[in-house]
């Protein structure tokens, strides 16, 4: 049975003037799926995201988050995903709780569905007894798994994660992705970019982006044998050295 | 709108637990106006003196001892000679001497012209000044009682009048410049930190994603400040009345008001100085340069406006700060109604305006 589709982009194009940063990407995630958006620095995955997010308007092409249109119906789609940057998102001065509250708030829960929500997070992250404690205080690892599932608390169709285990120890990561499986076996879809290749394998599918263009797309395994290759990593390498563009 | 109270709320927290800075913001008003009222008071009280009197007649001590009582000098040494005054002006313990020549009082009331030289210190020109002005005047009022039984023909006496500010107290100027000053300085600074400060920690981004339209959040994050500024606002007046005497003439509500209308000018660069900083540091030393500096020197109330060249008069003139303080002076002091400064008001609230309309404007752009 196919799946509902949750992204639906066609030709999603963006130029900064004569600089084409995201050049007709064409792809299509499906509900609850763990979507893999892989490439190097400076390829387009950044601004792809933004366009799917709602924070930035596409120069031609047509893409659709949720079922809503990124060009009209913007304010729809912010209602719909969650977001996590790769800077670290929470505020440091603000307790765990106080943070939990403030972006359950601003997604509009109601009060009793903040409390909730705020004591199953809690339990669900070990963290009882510490909701008095300001974010600043938890270990980085910590701090990720929180602001993941502060990104998912008020289960969105679609989350978006820019990097989000970036300098995160390896029983960390592990752990994180635990959780990434735990919300989308709430079908809640997620859309991660990465630069740590094991952790493509974790997903369902992964695309490549090479200098604004999407190179490949298929599930890991697949892509691994297209490319003969053992890993990853070693897809990865032979796509990314055909860039010609390089950094940020 | 309830998502707006939380992000309001929010805001505060990120203010309550920085009890530092919230430290300073409320005792900055304070110790300006301790600072300007007690210590950099630029009146004239108790200037030290020095007499060299070579005439030692009738006239002469009556005149020393007019001085010496008054409360504007402070006699500390009578002088034998000019070498004498020199070196007592070089050690810095004099700023000013009154020099009485020989036979004084002979020559004023058998030749009907007598003189007094007064020599001041003026490397600090306006004390200098003064300083003169007040011996001049003690000296005339004794020339005066000496033709009191005669009535002399052709004499215009002026009557002088100090409006407003009849003891010519320094506070009536500078309460309002502090004013202008510290809301400045809160709102604009404060505000384009803390814009800035979720740009660098990348909180704006996700704050961005979520359904919180940018215009309201940019005003939920300013709302804080505006109550900071109300609080600072209060704290200045009440002490400007209570402890510098300087009374509320006008009517409080409009001074209120305007100075509401102010806050939210200053707001509004702060804003707008967020949209262009990266970070917090390079936030603060715009405000600082752009806002702190043309605040002190062209709101006129540490040097006057008109005095300026043309062309810094000019500039003056979009400094908001300058029209704030205009308005402050004008309720506050003298005392007059919105019909006195509808015309700066209608200046401050175009500049809002446009101010407001420029960043949100600038925020959007971002975005797309």
């Amino acid at each position: 049975m196919q799946k509902e589709k949750v992204i639906i982009a066609k030709e999603l194009t963006k130029r900064f003037g004569a600089f084409t940063a995201v050049d007709k990407i064409t792809f299509d995630v499906q509900k609850g799926e763990i979507f893999g958006f892989l490439g190097a620095n400076g390829a387009g995955k950044t601004t792809a995201m933004r366009m799917l997010c709602g924070l930035s308007l596409p120069t031609s092409g047509s893409a659709s988050v949720a079922g809503y249109d990124v060009y009209k119906q913007n304010e729809l789609i912010k209602k719909n995903i969650g977001y996590m940057s790769q800077k670290f998102s929470l505020y440091e001065d603000l307790t765990i709780r106080e943070n939990i509250r403030f972006y359950a708030g601003i997604y509009g829960l109601t009060d009793k569905q903040i409390k909730e929500k705020t004591y199953s997070l809690i339990k669900q992250l070990n963290l009882e007894g510490q909701e008095k404690t300001l974010v600043r205080a938890l270990p980085l690892g910590w701090k990720q798994k929180l602001a993941f599932s502060i990104a998912v608390v008020h289960d969105p169709a679609i989350v978006f994660l820019d990097e989000p285990t970036s300098g995160v120890d390896p029983i960390t990561r592990r752990e994180f992705w635990s959780l990434i499986y735990e919300a989308s076996a709430r079908e809640i879809t997620i859309f991660v970019t990465t630069h740590y290749m094991d952790e493509a394998e974790y997903c369902n599918r992964v695309s490549i982006m090479v200098d604004g263009r999407m190179e490949a797309l298929d599930s890991p395994s697949n892509m691994m044998k297209d490319y003969s290759a053992k890993s990853m990593d070693g897809v990865f390498l032979q796509l990314a050295r055909k860039a010609v563009r390089t950094g940020d | 709108m309830k998502q707006f109270f939380i992000f309001v709320k929010k805001e505060w927290l990120h203010i309550w637990r920085d009890r530092r800075t919230l430290f300073i913001l409320v005792c900055m008003p304070v110790v300006q106006i301790v600072l300007y009222g007690f210590a950099l008071t630029n009146e004239v009280k108790n200037s030290k003196i020095a007499i060299f009197d070579q005439s030692k007649d009738e006239s002469t001590t009556a005149i020393s001892n007019e001085i010496a009582s008054s409360r504007y000098f402070n006699l500390i040494k009578n002088v034998y000679s000019y070498k004498d005054i020199e070196a007592t002006f070089r050690q810095g313990k004099i700023r000013m001497a009154v020099v009485f020549p020989r036979g004084f009082r002979d020559d004023l009331l058998q030749g009907n012209h007598a003189q007094i030289q007064l020599i001041a210190d003026a490397s600090d020109p306006n004390t200098a000044n003064m300083l003169t002005n007040y011996a001049t005047s003690i000296i005339n009022d004794y020339q005066k009682t000496l033709y009191q039984n005669e009535r002399l023909p052709y004499t215009i006496k002026t009557q002088v009048r100090m409006l407003y500010n009849p003891e010519l107290k320094g506070a009536y100027n500078f309460v309002p410049g502090v004013m202008a000053l510290v809301l400045m300085l809160v709102c604009a600074m404060m505000t384009s930190i803390a814009i800035v400060k979720e740009k660098e920690m990348g909180t704006m981004e996700v704050i961005l994603v979520s359904p919180l339209k940018p215009f309201r959040i940019i005003i939920a994050k300013t709302i804080p400040y505006l109550f900071v500024s109300m609080l600072n606002i209060a704290s200045i007046l009440l002490l400007s009345v209570y402890a510098l005497d300087v009374p509320i003439t006008g009517s409080l509500l409009l001074l209120i008001a305007e100075s509401i209308l102010f806050t939210i000018t200053s707001l509004s660069i702060g804003i707008l100085i967020s949209n262009g900083a990266k970070t917090q540091q390079i936030a603060m030393f715009t405000s600082m340069m752009s806002l702190f500096l043309p605040t002190l020197l062209f709101s006129g109330f540490l040097f006057p406006v008109e005095n300026m060249p043309f062309a810094l008069q000019l500039i003056s003139n979009i400094v908001p700060a300058k029209w704030y303080y205009i308005i402050v002076k004008a309720v506050m002091i003298k005392g007059l109604g919105i019909m006195a400064v509808w015309k700066e008001t209608l200046i401050l609230v175009a500049m809002t305006l446009s101010l407001l309309g420029i960043s949100i404007y600038k925020f959007k752009i971002r975005l797309a």
